[in-house]
C-alpha cells in the first residue's frame, strides 16, 4: 500500500501519526487522572466522571460568552482562567457529592456504581434543562485553533501541543501531591487501610472528601480542555466514560504509572491500527488485546506490591 | 375513491347533497365540525370528538438524541397551532399528547403503543433515528396507526403506516454528487461516517453513482458512534489527496471531527480538498460552530436562508414562538410538513380513518411548505428539490444550487443496492 508515495512522503506520514498518537495518548491521560485518584485510591466507580467532565467544559462555555461581552480585550486568554474556574466548580460538585452520596457507601464499592450512574443522569438532565438539549459551540481563542506548518506536509495542531503540556502539568502535579505531600500520605495511608489510619488520628472523612474533590475538579479541568477538540453538549460525558475506564482498569488501578503505561499502549496501539484498518476494526482490535492483556493480567499492567 | 359526503348538513340546510360532497373536494378554507359528523368521519374509534382531535407526538426530549430530536418537536407543535388557528382540521381543534422516547428504542415501541391503544391518536408525529422507527413500525402496523416521519434516512422501506416527509438516500446524495462532479470537477472521493445503517447505506448508493460516473473512490470507512479523536484519518485523507471528503459522520462526533480537521490544517473555506456532506444541518453547526466548518457544503432539501415567502414566513413565526436565537435544519422543517400534509389527508378523505387517510395521501400537493412546492408520492415519500448549501461562518448556509425540477423519490433504488 505504499507503493505509491515517496521515501519523504512516507516519513512525514508516519512523524504525524505518531503525534496523532502523541495527541491521543495525551487525551486518554488527561481524562483518565481524576479517575485514577477516584477509583484508584479510593475504590469509588464513579461513572459520573465523564459529567463532571462536562461540567468543566459548561464552565468553559459560559467564560467565553462572559470574556466575549465584557472583556473582550482579554478573550485571548480567557481559557486559563475557565479552566482555573473548571477545577473549582467541577471540585466543589464532587465535594458536595461526595457528602452527601458517596460517603456512605465505602462500606458497599459495587453499589457506587449504581449510586454515581443515577447521578450521571441527573446531572445530564440538568445540563439539558439548564442549558438545552442542543450543543453548545465554545469560541477558542483563535490563537489555539490554528496549526503550525513545519514541512509543507507535516502540520502540527496547536490544540494537541496545548493539551500535552497540560497533561504534562497536571499529571506531575497529581504525583507530587499523591506521592510527595503530606495530603498524598495521608490519601495513600486512608487507602491502605482506614481502621489503622483513623487510629493514627488521619482525619479520614476530611482526606475522603477532598480526594473525591481533586478527582472531580481534574476532570473538570479535563472538560474544560476538551472543548477544544470534541462537543459539550448534555451527554457529551458518555463519549468519553468507556475508554477513562479501560485506560484505567488496564493500568492497575492504584498506580499513577499504571495509567500512564496504559493510555500509552493503547493510544498507539489504537492510533497505528487506525491507520492500516478502519476505525470501527481499530477499535474492536485494541479492544481485543485489552481484554487478552487483562485475561493473563487480571491486576493491570502495573499493582502496588501487597502482601496478601 | 371519492370521500363519502357528509350526512344531513344540519346548519346549511339549504345545501344540496351533491354541494355538500364538493365541499370535501375543493378544501373550503374553514371546514365546519357539524358538517362532518363524528359518527361518519370517525368510524374506527379514534380519539375523535365534534370539537376536538388527538394526535401524538413522539419523540426523544431527554437522553442522546434530544439535540436532533427538539428541533422536530418544535416544529410540530408550532404546525398544529397555525392549524388550530385557522380552524382546526375538518372544523376539529388539535390537541396532541406528547411522549418521550427518550433516545431508547424500546421505550419508543412501548410509548407508541400506549398512543396508539390507550390514547387512540388519530395520527402520530415523531421518529428521528433509523432505529428508532424500525422500533414502532410493527406497532404501527399491528395497530394500523399513521406516523409521519420526519428525518433524511437511508430508504429501503416502504410501509403503509407511514409517511416519510424527509428525503431517503437518493434523493439526497445523487443530485448532490453530480453537482460536485460538474461544477467542482471532482474526480476522486473520500467517504468517510459514522458507524451505523444510515451511513453505510448511503456511502454504499454514493459508492455505486461514483464508480457508474468513472470516478474513483480512494477511501472509505466507519468510526464508531461518539469517537472523538480523527487524527488518524484527516492523516488518511492528507496522504491520498481526495478531491472531495464526503462526510457523513453524526452526533458529538461531528464537532471532534470539524475542529480536529481545522486543527490539522485543513482550510476548508480552500476546498482543496472540498468537504460534501450530507449529516450536518444548522442545528449540528451549533455545536460545532460556524468557524470551524465555514466553506464545507452540505446537500439536502432544506437550509433556512431559503429565499422565498413561504420560507419567511416559516421562519418568523418558528422564532416568534421559539426564540429568536432559534436554528431551523433541515429535519425540523420536514417535521413541519407532518401535521400540514395529515391535515390535507384528512381533509381530502372526509375523514380521520387511517385507511381513508392512506387513500388520500399519495398525490397530495403541498405549496406552502417553507422548502416550496412539495407532493406526495405513491410510495408514501415526498417529490421535492435538492439543495446545495455552502456553510458561512455565522453558522447559515448560503444556497448555491438546487435541482430543476422535483426529485422523484426511490427508495429501493435498482442498480445500488
Amino acid at each position: 500500500m505504499f507503493a505509491d508515495y515517496s521515501w519523504g512522503e512516507l516519513g512525514s506520514i508516519f512523524a504525524m501519526q505518531g503525534f496523532a498518537g502523541l495527541i491521543l495518548f495525551s487525551v486518554f491521560v488527561l481524562m483518565a487522572l481524576g479517575l485514577a485518584i477516584i477509583f484508584g485510591q479510593m475504590g469509588v466507580i464513579n461513572m459520573a466522571h465523564g459529567e463532571f467532565m462536562i461540567l468543566g467544559a459548561y464552565v468553559t462555555y459560559l467564560m467565553s460568552g462572559l470574556f466575549q461581552t465584557w472583556l473582550p480585550g482579554l478573550f485571548g486568554i480567557y481559557f486559563f482562567v475557565a479552566m482555573a474556574l473548571a477545577f473549582v466548580v467541577a471540585g466543589a460538585l464532587g465535594m458536595v457529592v461526595e457528602w452527601a452520596l458517596i460517603r456512605r457507601l465505602y462500606h458497599r464499592p459495587l453499589d457506587t456504581l449504581l449510586a454515581t450512574w443515577g447521578l450521571s443522569l441527573i446531572l445530564q438532565q440538568t445540563y439539558r434543562s439548564v442549558f438545552g438539549a442542543r450543543e453548545v459551540g465554545v469560541t477558542v481563542p483563535s490563537w489555539m485553533m490554528g496549526s503550525l506548518p513545519l514541512t509543507n506536509m507535516i502540520e502540527v495542531p496547536i490544540s494537541g501541543l496545548f493539551v500535552m503540556v497540560l497533561t504534562i502539568v497536571i499529571a506531575a502535579g497529581v504525583y507530587l501531591l499523591l506521592y510527595r505531600s503530606q495530603w498524598g500520605l495521608q490519601v495513600r495511608a486512608v487507602m491502605a487501610n482506614r481502621t489503622m489510619a483513623e487510629a493514627t488520628g488521619i482525619n479520614t472523612g476530611r482526606t475522603d472528601r477532598l480526594t473525591f474533590g481533586i478527582g472531580c475538579g481534574v476532570a473538570g479541568v479535563a472538560g474544560s480542555a476538551f472543548t477544544m477538540i470534541g462537543s459539550t453538549g448534555p451527554t457529551s460525558g458518555q463519549l468519553y466514560i468507556v475508554d477513562t475506564f479501560l485506560v484505567v482498569v488496564f493500568g492497575g488501578s492504584a498506580s499513577l504509572l499504571g495509567t500512564i503505561a496504559s493510555a500509552f499502549t493503547i493510544s498507539q496501539t489504537q492510533s497505528f491500527l487506525e491507520f492500516f484498518l478502519s476505525g470501527s476494526m481499530a477499535k474492536v482490535l485494541t479492544l481485543l488485546a485489552v481484554v487478552g492483556v487483562l485475561m493473563l493480567r487480571p491486576q493491570g499492567l502495573f499493582t502496588l506490591k501487597l502482601r496478601k | 375513491m371519492p370521500p363519502k359526503p357528509p350526512s344531513p348538513p344540519s346548519r346549511r340546510s339549504f345545501l344540496a347533497g351533491s354541494a355538500a360532497l364538493t365541499a370535501a373536494l375543493f378544501l373550503p378554507k374553514h371546514l365546519k365540525a357539524a358538517d362532518f359528523p363524528t359518527a361518519t368521519v370517525n368510524t374506527t374509534g379514534l380519539a375523535v370528538t365534534d370539537t376536538e382531535v388527538t394526535v401524538g407526538i413522539l419523540h426523544s426530549v431527554t437522553g442522546t438524541m434530544a439535540i436532533s430530536e427538539t428541533g422536530s418537536v418544535q416544529a410540530e407543535k408550532l404546525a398544529i397551532a397555525q392549524i388550530n388557528a385557522q380552524g382546526g382540521v375538518l372544523g376539529r381543534q388539535i390537541k396532541f399528547i406528547q411522549e418521550d422516547g427518550a433516545s431508547d428504542w424500546p421505550t419508543f415501541a412501548e410509548k407508541a403503543r400506549k398512543l396508539l391503544v390507550n390514547d387512540k391518536v388519530a395520527s402520530v408525529m415523531g421518529c428521528w433515528t433509523s432505529a428508532s422507527r424500525k422500533a414502532v413500525l410493527p406497532v404501527f402496523e399491528q395497530h394500523n396507526g399513521m406516523l409521519y416521519y420526519p428525518t433524511f434516512y437511508e430508504g429501503l422501506e416502504e410501509s403503509p403506516n407511514v409517511i416519510y416527509t424527509g428525503q431517503e438516500a437518493t434523493q439526497q446524495i445523487l443530485a448532490g454528487l453530480d453537482w460536485v462532479t460538474q461544477t467542482k470537477g471532482a474526480k476522486s472521493f473520500y467517504l468517510l461516517g459514522s458507524d451505523y445503517i444510515w451511513p453505510r447505506t448511503s456511502n454504499k448508493i454514493a459508492r455505486k453513482h461514483i464508480e457508474k460516473l468513472g470516478l474513483e473512490v480512494v477511501g472509505e470507512e466507519y468510526y464508531p458512534l461518539g469517537h472523538t479523536q480523527f487524527n488518524s484519518v484527516i492523516n488518511k485523507i492528507k496522504l491520498r489527496k481526495p478531491d472531495v471528503i464526503y462526510a457523513i459522520v453524526v452526533g458529538g462526533s461531528n464537532v471532534a471531527f470539524y475542529k480536529q480537521l481545522q486543527a490539522a490544517g485543513i482550510d476548508l473555506t480552500r476546498e482543496a480538498p472540498l468537504l460534501l456532506t450530507i449529516s450536518v444541518t444548522e442545528d449540528e453547526i451549533l455545536g460545532i460552530g460556524g468557524e470551524n466548518i465555514a466553506g464545507a457544503y452540505a446537500c439536502m432539501k432544506y437550509f433556512q436562508s431559503l429565499d422565498n415567502a413561504n420560507n419567511a414566513a416559516f421562519v418568523q413565526a418558528f422564532k416568534e414562538m421559539w426564540g429568536q436565537d432559534i436554528v431551523i435544519g433541515d429535519v425540523t422543517q420536514a417535521a413541519y410538513l407532518g401535521p400540514w400534509l395529515w391535515k390535507a389527508a384528512v381533509e381530502r378523505a372526509g375523514s380521520f380513518d387511517i385507511d381513508r387517510i392512506r387513500e388520500a395521501s399519495p398525490g397530495i400537493e403541498m405549496d406552502t411548505a417553507p422548502e416550496g412546492y412539495v407532493k406526495v408520492h405513491e410510495n408514501h415519500h415526498l417529490w421535492s428539490k435538492t439543495r446545495v448549501g455552502r456553510a458561512m461562518p455565522d453558522g447559515q448556509y448560503e444556497v448555491v444550487f438546487e435541482t430543476a425540477e422535483l426529485v422523484e423519490p426511490d427508495p429501493f433504488p435498482e442498480g445500488y443496492q
